[in-house]
C-alpha cells in the first residue's frame, strides 16, 4: 500500500519550499512558543492557578477583555456605517477617506498612544469638551476603550465593504418591487448577506484589541486593579524578573488567542460558503 | 483588495431617501474625524508647535539618529526574510496539494494572534540570561536579548504573515497552467519562477512588502520587551518616542512621532496606488473579452 503525501505533478521545488517554510516557522514561531508552554509545566497546577487567578490579574483580564469587547462593538456599529457609506454613496473626498481608513494599520501604536492621550486629556482638544460634560477619558478605563477603538477601526470596514460592493442590485430591486420598504430590505436581504463578514470583522478587531500594548499604556494611566491591561501586567512581571508569573499569564492569553484564531478561520469558511 | 469603483448604480427604488443618506455620511465622517483625522493633524501640530528649530533639533539629535538607524536596520532584516518566506510558503501551498495544508495556513497566521508583548517574552525565555539557551550564550559571549539581534528577531516575528498572506490566495487563484507550460517547453524551474511566476505575483508581492514595512517600522510591544531601552544602542524610533514622552519632552516626542506618521502616510499612499493598479489590471482582460 502506498500512501501519497502529495499529488504528483511536473512542478519542481515542493521539497525545497515546504522544507524552508516549515523550518522558518518552526525556528522563529513554533519552538519559541512551545518553550513558553514548557516553562509553565515546571509550575505545579496549584502554583499556576494561584498566579493566573490573583485578584490583580483577574482585574486585568476584566479590563482587557471588557474594553476589547466594547471597542469591537463600537467598531462594528460605526464600521458598518463607514463601509456602507464608502460602498454605496458618493461624496467629495471619498477616495481620500477610503485610503485613510487604513491609517491605524500603518501608524505605529506608540504614536497613536501619545496622540490620543494628548487629545483626550483634561486640557486636550477633545478632552476639554468632554471634561465640561463631566467625562474623564485619559487615565481611566474609558481611555483604554478609546485607544482600542482606534487600533481596531479598519477591521470591520475592510471585511464588510467588499461584500456590500459585490451585492447584486437586482435582489434589492426585486424586494422593493415586491413591496418591501427600505428597512425591510436591509433587515431581510442585506443584513443576512453581510452578517458573516460583520462577525469576522468583529472577531478580528476583538483579537487584535486584547493583545494591544503600545497605544494603551500611554492613555490608560496603568493603575493596578483599575486601568492595568494584561499585556502590561506581563511586562511588569518580567521587569521584576518574575519569569514564571509572566509566562503563566502569557499562556492564558495565548490559549484564548488560539481559540479566537480558530473561530476566525471557521467564520471565514462560513462566509465563503455563504457567498457562493 | 478592493477599491474598485462602484460601477453598478443602484436604481432609485433600491436606495435610501436623501435625508438618510446625508445623515449616514455625516455620522461616518464625524466618527472618522474624531478617531482618525483629528489625531493625524494633532501629531504634526504638536510636533511643530514649538517652532521649526526645536523640530529639527529633535530629529537630528544623535540618539534620535541612532534610533532611526536601528529601525531601518531591523526593517531591512524583517522585510527580505519574510519576503523569502512568503514566496516559499505560497509556492508550496498554492502549487501543490498535500495533507495538513489548512493547518499550515493557520500556523502562518499565528503571529497575528499573539500579543506583541508575548512575542517579546518568548524570546526572553529562549535567549535571556535565565532562558533555555542563556547559559550557553553567556559562555560564548553572545548577546541577543537587550541587544540588536533580539530587536531584529522580535521584528521578524511580528511581521511573518504579512507577505505570505497576500501571496497565498493570489497564487492559488492563478493556478499552475502557465508554469506547467513553461516546464513542458523545456524551461528550468528557476527560469520558470523568474519569467512566469514572479511577473504574475509582482503587485501582490509589492503590496505585502508595503504592509510588512509599515508594521516592521512601527513595532513597539515586542521590541520594547527585548530591548532594555539602552539609548544609542537598542532604541528604535518608536521606543525613542516613548522615552522622550515619559521625560515630558513633548515637542521632541511628537517630532519623532511625526517622522513615523509621515512614513505611515507614504505606505498608505503606496498601498492605495497598488490597489488602483491591480483593480485596473483586473478590468482590462474583462473588457477585452466582450466584443
Amino acid at each position: 500500500m502506498t500512501l501519497r503525501f502529495r499529488q504528483p505533478g511536473v512542478l519542481p521545488g515542493f521539497g525545497l519550499t515546504l522544507g524552508f517554510t516549515l523550518g522558518y516557522l518552526g525556528l522563529l514561531v513554533l519552538i519559541p512558543l512551545a518553550i513558553a508552554f514548557l516553562r509553565v509545566f515546571q509550575l505545579s497546577w496549584d502554583e499556576f492557578w494561584q498566579i493566573v487567578t490573583a485578584p490583580r490579574v483577574v482585574a486585568s483580564y476584566r479590563l482587557t477583555f471588557g474594553a476589547a469587547f466594547l471597542a469591537a462593538l463600537v467598531n462594528s456599529g460605526f464600521g458598518l456605517i463607514v463601509a456602507w457609506v464608502l460602498a454605496r454613496y458618493r461624496f467629495p473626498g471619498k477616495r481620500l477617506v477610503d485610503a485613510l481608513v487604513d491609517l491605524p494599520f500603518a501608524l505605529p501604536t506608540a504614536v497613536a498612544g501619545i496622540t490620543l492621550t494628548m487629545l483626550y486629556s483634561g486640557n486636550g482638544w477633545i478632552g476639554q469638551y468632554l471634561k465640561s460634560l463631566g467625562i474623564k477619558v485619559a487615565f481611566t478605563p474609558l481611555g483604554v476603550i478609546v485607544a482600542l477603538v482606534f487600533i481596531s477601526l479598519p477591521f470591520v470596514v475592510r471585511t464588510v465593504q467588499p461584500v456590500l460592493e459585490d451585492l447584486e442590485a437586482e435582489v434589492e430591486e426585486a424586494a422593493a418591487s415586491l413591496g418591501a420598504n427600505r428597512w425591510q430590505t436591509f433587515r431581510r436581504i442585506i443584513f443576512p448577506a453581510i452578517r458573516p463578514a460583520l462577525l469576522t470583522g468583529f472577531t478580528l478587531a476583538f483579537a487584535r484589541a486584547i493583545g494591544e500594548y503600545g497605544s494603551v499604556i500611554f492613555i490608560a494611566g496603568n493603575l493596578p486593579m483599575v486601568s492595568e491591561i494584561t499585556p502590561l501586567l506581563i511586562v511588569s512581571k518580567l521587569e521584576q524578573y518574575d519569569y514564571s508569573g509572566a509566562t503563566a499569564v502569557a499562556v492564558v492569553m495565548l490559549v484564548i488567542s488560539f481559540v479566537l484564531l480558530l473561530l476566525i478561520n471557521l467564520l471565514q469558511r462560513w462566509s465563503r460558503t455563504r457567498q457562493v | 483588495m478592493h477599491g474598485s469603483p462602484n460601477h453598478n448604480p443602484v436604481s432609485t427604488i433600491a436606495t435610501e431617501p436623501a435625508i438618510i443618506r446625508g445623515s449616514l455620511i455625516a455620522l461616518a465622517l464625524t466618527f472618522l474625524t474624531l478617531f482618525l483625522f483629528v489625531p493625524l493633524v494633532a501629531v504634526f501640530y504638536e510636533a511643530l508647535r514649538k517652532g521649526v528649530a526645536v523640530y529639527t533639533a529633535a530629529i537630528t539629535d544623535p540618539y534620535a539618529l541612532d534610533a532611526i538607524r536601528l529601525t531601518l536596520l531591523s526593517t531591512a532584516f524583517a522585510v527580505p526574510l519574510n519576503m523569502l518566506f512568503g514566496i516559499a510558503a505560497a509556492w508550496a501551498i498554492a502549487k501543490f496539494e498535500f495533507y495538513g495544508k489548512s493547518v499550515l495556513i493557520t500556523l502562518i497566521d499565528l503571529p497575528f494572534a499573539v500579543s506583541p508583548v508575548i512575542a517579546g517574552l518568548i524570546y526572553v525565555l529562549l535567549f535571556g540570561a535565565q532562558g533555555w539557551l542563556g547559559p550557553w550564550l553567556t559562555e560564548h559571549d553572545i548577546k541577543i536579548i537587550f541587544a540588536v539581534p533580539g530587536i531584529v528577531l522580535a521584528t521578524v516575528f511580528v511581521t511573518v504573515p504579512f507577505i505570505a498572506r497576500e501571496l497565498i490566495p493570489l497564487m492559488q487563484a492563478q493556478g499552475i497552467e502557465e508554469e506547467e507550460a513553461a516546464l513542458v517547453l523545456g524551461a528550468s524551474g528557476w527560469l520558470t519562477f523568474w519569467r512566469i511566476t514572479l511577473p504574475n505575483i509582482k503587485w501582490g508581492l509589492l503590496y505585502g512588502v508595503v504592509l510588512c514595512t509599515a508594521r516592521a517600522m512601527g513595532e513597539f510591544g515586542a521590541v520594547s520587551v527585548v530591548s532594555g531601552h539602552i539609548r544609542g544602542l537598542t532604541n528604535t524610533l518608536p521606543l525613542h518616542v516613548e522615552i522622550l514622552y515619559n521625560e515630558y519632552q513633548f515637542a521632541a516626542a511628537f517630532a519623532c512621532a511625526s517622522l513615523l506618521t509621515l512614513l505611515a502616510l507614504v505606505m498608505l499612499a503606496l498601498k492605495t496606488l497598488i490597489e488602483r493598479q491591480t483593480a485596473r489590471q483586473r478590468q482590462i482582460p474583462a473588457s477585452e473579452e466582450t466584443p
